[in-house]
């Protein structure tokens, strides 16, 4: 099954008109992947039918989810891949070794949008050390995101991303069209509403943070401002995970690099005074 | 980078392939298992095959356990790209020797992200 050419044409136009992203030729696949979810809600047969909807009305909120579903980047499971290496490769074995006979560990996963990233975190953590009592606080200041990631419920497309085959067959069962997360994954996470801007969440201080592809939607200052709060949640001996293209140089000094081949780890520098405090 | 894309669609062959592409593979499509298995007895070397499973002649599960039965190709990896969406064909496909599974349908970023966990496509970087 494929869209018509003059859906894809049509489709391609609005998404080009409302966010100059291109949808060159041979994206009809990601066209009819994206739409889907929004034919079924609509009960409609297929996405032809549907585009043949939009095209009767000259705007609708219709037309407003066909351009977000082609231009939301959507979050992934192990995003980045790189992070949980670091992760399981290298955090987790500096904090055993900060702490012999270490047995919780306490983590943040800030903006955690759908719940991707804390509950790979947590089968990440399950697997590498199955005995230890992890608690993940997982927040984002979305209500409706965090309403999903609550529900622990994926569609296929979801699925797909990112996450290991191995991981998905162990932790997952079917719940009709849905794949359903174990209670136990789910256990290990709370999600709860937070501004970045606010006073860190309850549950810390943390051993861990990750606030990844976060701080690039924020000016230069509110990023210091987020970074010095951050550092205020977590242990003076913890990591701080930023997203693959993010840094804590020139905006909060009070952080050290943790080499760790490809993923930006940070831990905050002995002095533990954050830069602009007495 | 080379890839085998294997799939009785053609639509679905030059979906894959086009992804692939976008992604720096240069692809190589076959119709069934057997005409992919053709190819590797001739000696060509892919280093990924992208393997749809109910094909005529040879289907996907039947090709990855040839593949795996054969120790000079152990390093061709196996990602099984298929509408085959129960638990018990996931775990069939990954014991017979599948490296990763792909449920019909899918974006081309499910593509890409398997590719990084399977160390095809570098991490760390967004995709």
């Amino acid at each position: 099954m494929t869209v018509s050419a003059d859906t894809f044409t049509y489709v391609a136009d609005l998404v080009r008109r409302r966010s100059a992203i291109q949808l060159g030729a041979g994206k009809e696949y990601l066209v009819e992947s994206r739409l889907l979810p929004l034919v079924r809600q609509a009960g409609l047969a297929g996405v032809d039918e549907y585009v043949k909807s939009l095209r009767n009305v000259p705007h609708s909120a219709d037309h407003d989810r066909v351009v977000d579903a082609l231009t939301t980047n959507e979050t992934s499971w192990f995003r980045d891949v790189a992070p949980f290496q670091a992760l399981t490769g290298h955090v987790l074995p500096a904090l055993i070794q900060n702490s012999p006979g270490l047995t919780s560990l306490r983590v943040w996963s800030a903006a955690c949008s759908t719940g991707q990233e804390p509950y790979s975190i947590a089968m990440a953590l399950l697997a590498a050390a199955p005995d230890l009592c992890v608690k993940i606080t997982a927040t984002d200041i979305s209500q409706k995101v965090l309403a999903r990631g609550r529900a622990g419920r994926y569609s296929q497309l979801e699925i797909n991303r990112g996450l290991p085959a191995q991981t998905f067959v162990r932790h997952f069962t079917r719940a009709g069209t849905e794949w359903e997360l174990s209670d136990q994954v789910r256990s290990m996470v709370t999600f709860s509403q937070h501004n970045l801007l606010h006073t860190p969440p309850a549950g810390g201080p943390f051993d861990i943070i990750f606030l990844r592809n976060v701080l690039i939607y924020f000016d230069i200052q509110t990023r210091g401002e987020v970074l010095r709060s951050v550092r205020r949640a977590l242990l003076p001996s913890g990591f701080l995970l930023l997203g693959a293209v993010e840094a804590t140089f020139g905006i909060d000094d009070s952080w050290e690099t943790v080499s760790v081949g490809r993923g930006s780890v940070y831990t905050p520098t002995k002095s533990g005074k954050t830069q602009g405090e007495p | 980078m080379r890839a085998l894309v294997i799939d009785d669609s053609r639509t679905m062959r030059h979906i894959v392939a086009d992804i692939l592409e976008e992604l720096g593979f240069s692809t190589t499509q076959a119709g069934n298992g057997r005409e992919a298995l053709d190819l590797l007895e001739a000696g060509e070397t892919y280093d990924l095959a992208c393997i749809d499973w109910n094909m005529p002649v040879m289907d996907g599960f039947e090709f990855v356990a040839a593949v795996h039965a054969r120790p000079e190709w152990r390093d061709l990896t196996l990602i099984m790209v298929t509408t085959e969406g129960e638990l018990g064909q996931i775990v069939r496909a990954l014991t017979a020797g599948a490296h990763e599974y792909v449920i019909k349908p899918f974006t081309s970023d499910a593509i890409a992200s398997k590719l990084q966990l399977l160390g095809l496509l570098p991490a760390g970087e967004p995709i």
